[in-house]
């Protein structure tokens, strides 16, 4: 049968893990069966997932040694609490490790997620602050690849770890962003941030404009080969000549440029970070 | 939420573990792992208050159209209908027949 294309956003967090991962390589670490689950969600009357909502795999990706940890999206709006935010900053930590000691181990993250798990508070951001560590640590070795596809998106703490990463890689039905709609409306207002205005929230947060502006690398459609052909060009390039990360100076003099007194929309974003090559 | 325990006897041998669906809006997971005894323990932790006469209702039906297979079925479930419920419970017992 020849290798049918199908959709990348309606697959589980584990489905996309194994059918990016080379046929018959997929190996879950902590698999649900394991059931290392959240121990505050029972708590706070909150339904567990054996997993915690996080997928870790080992396996080969272009018949490399490669790590695969992806988010379920579905689960608690992909939220990073004590366990998942742990599976996924110790997974990174030993791929460091493995590259350290000669084992070339590359590593992609699939962002699904809202940021921290609100019922587990400092934990969950502690958890983000290791990932955020080990993200720096690792891209020194190999490319760390991240993907968000939606539609949750990456958003909170999770879309610094999406902008530490060597690369990323969106759809147009992805969105990233530090605060999440909802959060800046209750903040900002409705004028400022209507949460509800699903065209002006793609167009400031999409993965198209995030793609036009310089926030992703990569923008793909919604198809499994796709990704796969993306972050195949991604490891090709190898270890980027600057990260965006590093590039402080030339983020900081465009924020400190942009006159607050006027609303944003689509077309200050573009006029201040727009890349023109990028149509 | 709440935990709801229920047994049936049981008498079909599945040979594998599994999983079907995630703890999403509207669906639940269901994790099945085989064992030697004659039936099959059920523990259910859902969403929804005061639905364990649903649950029941479902089972019983279950047992009524099929043998029940040797086994604890574990099932974390965020407000799937009944319909939902019996499709997850259906491909965790056939992947565990042939996984």
């Amino acid at each position: 049968m020849p290798n049918r294309d199908m959709s990348f956003i309606e697959l589980s967090a584990r489905e996309r893990a194994r059918r990016i991962l080379d046929q018959g390589s997929f190996r879950e670490l902590l698999d649900p069966f394991e059931k290392i689950t959240s121990p505050w969600l029972e708590p706070q009357g909150i339904v567990p997932e054996f997993d915690d909502g996080m997928v870790v795999a080992k396996g080969k990706f272009n018949g490399k040694p490669t790590v695969i940890i992806a988010i379920e999206g579905v689960f608690q709006g992909g939220s990073m609490g004590e366990v998942s935010g742990a599976k996924m900053a110790a997974a990174l930590e030993l791929a460091a490790e493995d590259n350290r000691s000669g084992i070339a181990t590359q590593a992609l993250l699939l962002f699904e997620t809202g940021g921290v798990r609100l019922q587990e508070a400092n934990l969950g951001l502690a958890a983000i602050a290791d990932i955020h560590s080990a993200i720096v640590d690792l891209r020194r070795y190999v490319p760390v690849i991240g993907i968000t596809a939606g539609t949750v998106g990456c958003f909170g703490g999770m879309s610094i770890a999406a902008g530490l990463c060597s690369y990323l890689v969106v759809t147009r039905e992805a969105r990233l962003g530090l605060n999440g709609p909802q959060v800046i409306e209750q903040e900002a207002g409705i004028e400022e941030y209507n949460s509800r205005d699903r065209p002006f929230i793609w167009s400031m947060t999409g993965g198209e404009v995030r793609y036009k502006n310089g926030f992703a690398d990569i923008i793909v459609k919604d198809s499994v080969n796709d990704v796969k052909t993306a972050i195949i060009q991604c490891m090709n390039k190898g270890l980027p000549d600057t990260l965006r990360s590093d590039d402080y100076d030339y983020y900081l003099q465009k924020l400190n440029a942009i006159d607050t007194s006027k609303q944003a929309d689509a077309t200050l974003v573009k006029n201040i970070f727009g890349r023109g090559d990028r149509k | 939420m709440e935990r709801i325990e229920l047994t049936y006897p049981a008498t079909e041998k599945l040979q594998h573990k599994a999983l079907a669906g995630v703890v999403g809006s509207g669906d639940l997971e269901a994790m099945f792992i085989p064992h030697q005894e004659k039936m099959l323990k059920i523990i259910i932790k859902t969403s929804v208050d005061g639905s364990k006469h649903r649950w029941q209702n479902l089972f019983n039906r279950f047992a009524s159209l099929h043998a029940l297979p040797m086994g604890t079925l574990e099932i974390n479930d965020f407000a799937s209908t009944p319909g939902v419920a019996k499709l997850r419970i259906e491909q965790v017992f056939e992947e565990a027949n042939y996984a």
